[in-house]
């Protein structure tokens, strides 16, 4: 990996079903994350994805292209255009730096409407034999 | 309640705890992981076996109240939402979140979590509404030794009186159509652009007109426009809002590879993408059932 390295995009259908197992398997019960009535009664048009949801779609998206072995340190996002059921959004990313074995990635997330997720990712991808993902780096 | 009383009765409470010594509901247990992979369609092998470990991703979810709520929010925490659903803004919406994770949580761990009130803004015009956004930065621990910290945002906003569902949705003005200009519109109904030509000395025009501008001679043919063009110029679209229109958006002046120049959306690429000398394709879009128009997309390759 090297800065300036694109990694490959990734769509995401927004479903319903989505939106709203992302919101319970976050123990997020917020109305305007299953209810469309009372989230319409909110300002918004429809139920939209949840932040929890988004952050474990860019979590995933990193270590599906960093592989198994990738170690997550720091995951910050910030939220622009909801994710509405029916639209699709395709992560994209970009190495920002490279030291030593971990990267900082600049991951955008657009859908229909515009931008829905800006963020940096910073990831550990140990060398081969040094250490297990599961144990982190020491 | 004067809004100036509000911002300086909200600012007392940064710094005061949110969250005092909040515990998981559940230890960090794998059905609740199994389920978080298959909502987020994370096949990632180091969330499965016996030395699976949670993805980091979720280290919200340990801190999570669900339907039976937040026992341990502090009372200072409590008393800023209250004054600010009183104040009537009574909706919330997350906006950024800022994990950093220096231990992995494997099946077992129980959390503990402390959480202070980092900042509250000025009240802010969204979207979604008018608010207050409150910053929150938490401390998950695993038997006293950090795990992990997340800083949250939200915005806490009076919610815009939603339209009435039976409003049809804006539409986009119509094109005055005329004796002078009807050709074009005839033309774009059968997915043809047509350029006017002067038959009287050959000059090419557009937008359509009765004259020529060179020579004066009201006649003229059309030619067909071979739907090859570059940004010759444009401007994105910011502000004011107009209905059936959702800026930012990017207008071009598109430079028609027959010479003439057209006012047009610039479609298939970010509004903040598109580059003078770019190059575009014609291509026609149907906004309504009686409304197409003609658009300039952006080639394939540019994107990158």
């Amino acid at each position: 990996m090297r800065a300036g390295d694109g990694l490959p995009p990734l769509r995401i259908p927004i479903t319903r079903t989505l939106v709203v197992a992302g919101a319970i398997a976050s123990r997020d019960y917020q109305d305007v994350h299953h209810d469309p009535e009372l989230a319409r009664r909110r300002g918004s048009p429809d139920v939209f994805m949840n932040i929890l949801t988004t952050n474990g779609l860019v979590g995933r998206y990193v270590t599906d292209c960093f592989g198994p072995r990738a170690v997550l340190r720091r995951v910050a996002i910030r939220l622009g255009a909801p994710n509405y059921p029916g639209d699709t959004m395709v992560l994209s990313g970009t190495v920002e730096e490279v030291d030593g074995d971990t990267a900082t990635v600049k991951i955008v997330g657009e859908n229909g409407i515009g931008r829905h997720v800006t963020g940096t990712v910073t990831v550990t991808v140990p060398a081969e034999g040094v250490v297990s993902p599961a144990e982190g780096v020491v | 309640m004067v809004v100036e009383d509000l911002s300086v009765r909200l600012k007392v409470y940064e710094g005061r705890p949110a969250v005092r010594g909040g515990l998981g509901k559940d230890p960090v247990n794998s059905p609740m992981i199994r389920h978080w992979c298959e909502a987020m369609g994370d096949t990632n092998p180091a969330y499965t076996g016996p030395d699976a470990i949670a993805p980091p991703t979720m280290l919200q979810v340990w801190t999570m109240g669900g339907l039976s709520g937040h026992e341990t929010r502090s009372s200072a925490y409590e008393e800023l939402l209250a004054l600010l659903d009183g104040a009537g803004y009574t909706s919330v919406v997350a906006t950024d979140c800022e994990q950093e994770y220096l231990r992995a949580l494997r099946p077992g761990d129980e959390i503990s979590f402390d959480s202070v009130i980092e900042s509250v803004s000025d009240r802010k015009t969204t979207k979604l509404g008018t608010g207050y956004f409150v910053t929150t930065r938490m401390d998950v621990r695993v038997g006293g030794e950090l795990a992990g910290t997340h800083r949250f945002r939200i915005l806490k906003y009076a919610p815009r009186a939603a339209a009435p569902p039976q409003d049809p949705p804006p539409r986009r003005p119509r094109p005055v159509v005329n004796r002078d200009n009807a050709g074009f519109w005839e033309g774009v109904a059968r997915h043809r652009l047509l350029i006017q030509r002067c038959t009287g000395c050959g000059t090419l025009r557009f937008p359509w007109l009765p004259g020529c501008n060179a020579c004066g001679s009201p006649e003229w043919d059309t030619v067909e426009a071979s739907g090859e063009g570059t940004v010759h110029s444009y401007v994105v679209m910011h502000h004011p809002p107009f209905p059936a229109f959702d800026p930012p958006y990017a207008v071009g002046l598109i430079e028609l590879a027959e010479g003439v120049r057209m006012i047009s959306n610039v479609i298939g690429v970010p509004y903040d993408k598109v580059r003078i000398g770019m190059p575009v394709r014609l291509a026609f879009v149907r906004y309504d059932e009686e409304l197409e128009l003609p658009v300039f997309r952006a080639e394939e390759g540019v994107r990158a």
